[in-house]
C-alpha cells in the first residue's frame, strides 16, 4: 500500500523553538501553502514550512520578495486553501498592500510577524515596535487584523492553530505577533499527532475559486466602482469587525483582585513583568498582572474592570510606548497609567522594571 | 431549410457592453480569449487573474472564475493558483505598467521558475487609465503625459523595455509570440497565439507569453483609425512582429 504521509506528524512534547512552533501549528492546522522570502530572525520558520510542506503534500515556494510571498498567499486562499506567510517587521511593511487587498477581498490567510527592532533596517534583535502597524490598519483602507499574540513557545503552536480557524470562520487575516525572543528561544511544546487538512473544509468555500462548473463564476476583488457599492461593502466589513470586537477579545489576568497595582504587557514583555511582579510581591508590593492576547481586538473592559481601585497601572513594552495608548483608552482616565519601554533591541530587566516601580510610586 | 448559426458570442464572454473606448483593443482581445478557452472546453477550469489599469474590470466581461490582483503582482496570484489547483487553465491578462513597470520582478520570476500557466500581455505602449503617462513599453520620441516632449533616452527616460525578448531568454519560457490586433488577418494570428500558449498549458510544458501590441486612440489622441495605423506603421518597428521563441 502507498504510504500516506499527508495526516501523519510526529507528535509529542518537544523542545522546540518559536519559529518552529509555528510552523509545526500551521502544517497541523492544515495549512497547505506557504510563500516566504528570507528575512531574519524568522528564518526557522520559513526553512521548516519548506520541509513541512514538502512532507504533507502542500506547496512551498521561495518568493522573489515579500511582496509577491503575501500576493501568492493571496492566490493561495482565492482558492480555498489554507495559506500562510511569515516575515520580520521590514518585510511585513512590504506585505501591507497585500494584507489590505485580501481584508478587502475577505481572504482568510495567517501573517506571522517576527518583529524586530526599527525603525528602517533597524536591526535582529527583539522589539515590540509593530503594534501600531499590526493594529491600527498598517496597509490602507478601513480595515482590521486580528492580531494574536503569544508570550511562549506553546502559546504560539496554539495561537497559530487558532489563527487559521479565526481566519476562515470571519474571511480576514490573521496576525500572530511574535518578536526576536519568541521565534529563537526554545520552550517545550505538546504537538499534535493529526493534522486538521479536514477541519479546514467545515468552513464554507463556496466563495473560492476552483471552475465554474455547475454554478456561476466566482469573482475575488476589493474593487467596487459601482455607486455607493464600496461604502456597502465598507459596512459589511464593518459590521463583521464589531462582531469579531465582541467575540473574541482574549486575555489573561493573575492575581488582579488583591493586587494594589496592575502590570500590563504582552508577549515576551509580559514573561519579564511577571518576574518583575512576582519578585515585587515577596517584597510585600501588591502587583497583579494582565496579558492581553487579542491585540486586536484589544480587551478594553476586562481591562478596565481589572484596574478599577488600583493605584496604578504600569504598562511594559519594547518600545517606545504603543499599547499604551490603547491602555489610557480602556481606563478612560480613571486609573494613573505609568510606561517603561526600551528600544532598538534594548530588552529590560526585571531589576530595571522593579526600580521604575519603586521610584515611580514612592 | 436549416438554420446555422456561423458567429455567435462565446460562452466564456459575458453578454455585456464593455466599458473600453471606440477602437480599443481590449475588447478584441478578451473576445479571443473566451473564443480560445470555449474551442479548447476550459470554460469550467478557468481562472483567470485582471490586472490594474484599464482592463481591470475583465471579471465583468468573462463567463468563468476571476480574481483581481494588485497592480503588478498578477502572475505572483496566478502562481498560487496553478500550484494550489494545477489541473486548472490559469492565465494572467496584463498591461504594459503592470507586467513590465511595477511587476517586472514577478513577471520575471514567474518566468524563470516556468510556472506553467498563460501570460497575455496587452503592450498599448502608454498608461491608459490613469490619464496617459509614459510605459515602460513607449516608444522613442512618443509623447505622453509625463514625457511632454517625447520620449527620450538622453533625458534618462530609458528606452522602449522588450519584454518578450528578455523573458525569451529564459530556459523555462516555452512560448513567445508578438502579435497585434489592427487588422483582421492580425486578429486572426493573434488567436493562434492565444490557443498555442493555451495548449502548452494543457499540455503541461511551461511559462508561455502572447505580448499583444494593442491600440489606445483616445489617450493617444488620435481616431481609431489612425491608432490602427500607428501601431502598424510606428509601433511594429520598435516592437517587431512574430514568434521569438
Amino acid at each position: 500500500m502507498e504510504k500516506n504521509t499527508k495526516n501523519k506528524f510526529s507528535g509529542g512534547k518537544k523542545l522546540i523553538t518559536g519559529n518552529r512552533a509555528m510552523a509545526e501549528a500551521a502544517v497541523r492546522a492544515g495549512c497547505r501553502f506557504y510563500a516566504g522570502y528570507p528575512i531574519t530572525p524568522q528564518n526557522e520558520l520559513t526553512a521548516s514550512m519548506a520541509k513541512l510542506m514538502n512532507d504533507s503534500g502542500g506547496t512551498f515556494i521561495q518568493a522573489e520578495s515579500e511582496v509577491a510571498a503575501i500576493n501568492m498567499v493571496f492566490g493561495a486562499s482565492a482558492t480555498g486553501f489554507r495559506a500562510m506567510t511569515s516575515s520580520s517587521s521590514p518585510g511585513i511593511s512590504l506585505k501591507q498592500e497585500g494584507i489590505s487587498y485580501m481584508a478587502g477581498a475577505e481572504l482568510p490567510a495567517v501573517i506571522i510577524n517576527v518583529m524586530r527592532a526599527g525603525p528602517g533596517l533597524g536591526n535582529i534583535t527583539p522589539a515590540q515596535s509593530d503594534y501600531f502597524q499590526a493594529t491600527k490598519g498598517g496597509g490602507h483602507g478601513d480595515y482590521r487584523l486580528i492580531v494574536l499574540a503569544p508570550s511562549g513557545v506553546s502559546e504560539a503552536y496554539e495561537l497559530t492553530r487558532l489563527g487559521f480557524d479565526l481566519a476562515d470562520q470571519y474571511r480576514n487575516p490573521v496576525m500572530i505577533l511574535a518578536d526576536a525572543y519568541l521565534g529563537q528561544m526554545a520552550e517545550p511544546v505538546q504537538l499534535d499527532f493529526a493534522d486538521e487538512e479536514n477541519k479546514a473544509e467545515k468552513y464554507d468555500k463556496s466563495w473560492a475559486l476552483t471552475g465554474a462548473k455547475n454554478r456561476k463564476p466566482n469573482i475575488i476583488r476589493s474593487l467596487l466602482l459601482e455607486e455607493g457599492a464600496l461604502e456597502k461593502h465598507n459596512a459589511v466589513l464593518q459590521n463583521k469587525f464589531r462582531e469579531i470586537e465582541k467575540k473574541e477579545k482574549r486575555f489573561e489576568e493573575k492575581k488582579v483582585s488583591s493586587a494594589e497595582i496592575l502590570f500590563v504587557a504582552y508577549g515576551s514583555s509580559f514573561r519579564l513583568a511577571e518576574e518583575a511582579a512576582l519578585a515585587l510581591r515577596g517584597q510585600g508590593q501588591k502587583v497583579g498582572l494582565f496579558r492581553p492576547v487579542t491585540l486586536w481586538p484589544f480587551p478594553d473592559k476586562a481591562l478596565y474592570n481589572a484596574a478599577q481601585g488600583k493605584k496604578a497601572v504600569f504598562v511594559f513594552e519594547l518600545s517606545s510606548g504603543q499599547m499604551v495608548e490603547d491602555v489610557k483608552l480602556s481606563l478612560n482616565g480613571t486609573v494613573p497609567v505609568h510606561f517603561f519601554g526600551r528600544t532598538g533591541g534594548g530588552v529590560f530587566s526585571v531589576q530595571e522594571l522593579m526600580d521604575f516601580v519603586k521610584k515611580t510610586i514612592k | 431549410m436549416k438554420e446555422t448559426v456561423k458567429f455567435k458570442r462565446p460562452e466564456s464572454l459575458c453578454d455585456l457592453q464593455t466599458h473600453y473606448c471606440p477602437g480599443c483593443g481590449h475588447g478584441i482581445v478578451h473576445r479571443l480569449v473566451a473564443e480560445v478557452i470555449d474551442e479548447l472546453d476550459l470554460r469550467e477550469k478557468t481562472i483567470g487573474v485582471a490586472p490594474v489599469g484599464c482592463s481591470v474590470v475583465a471579471y465583468k466581461y468573462w463567463n468563468f472564475d476571476v480574481t483581481e490582483a494588485a497592480h503588478g503582482r498578477a502572475l505572483a496570484v496566478a502562481t498560487a493558483i496553478k500550484r494550489c489547483r494545477p489541473k486548472m487553465n490559469v492565465f494572467t491578462y496584463q498591461g504594459d505598467g503592470d507586467l513590465a513597470s511595477i511587476g517586472l520582478a514577478e513577471t520575471v520570476h514567474a518566468a524563470n521558475r516556468g510556472e506553467k500557466l498563460t501570460c497575455i500581455f496587452i503592450n498599448n505602449a502608454i498608461y491608459g487609465m490613469t490619464g496617459g503617462q509614459m510605459a515602460p513599453t513607449t516608444v522613442i520620441g512618443q509623447k505622453t503625459a509625463t514625457t511632454p516632449w517625447g520620449r527620450d533616452p538622453a533625458r534618462g527616460e530609458g528606452m522602449p523595455l522588450k519584454v518578450s525578448e528578455m523573458l525569451a531568454g529564459l530556459d523555462q519560457v516555452v512560448y513567445a509570440e508578438r502579435v497585434a490586433v489592427f487588422d483582421p488577418a492580425q486578429v486572426i494570428k493573434t488567436k493562434k497565439a492565444i490557443k498555442q500558449a493555451f495548449v502548452n498549458q494543457l499540455e503541461n510544458k511551461g511559462f508561455s507569453l502572447v505580448e499583444v501590441l494593442s491600440q489606445c486612440p483616445t489617450v493617444w489622441g488620435m481616431s481609431p483609425e489612425q491608432a490602427v495605423n500607428w501601431v502598424k506603421q510606428e509601433m511594429t518597428k520598435t516592437f517587431p512582429l512574430g514568434r521569438i521563441k
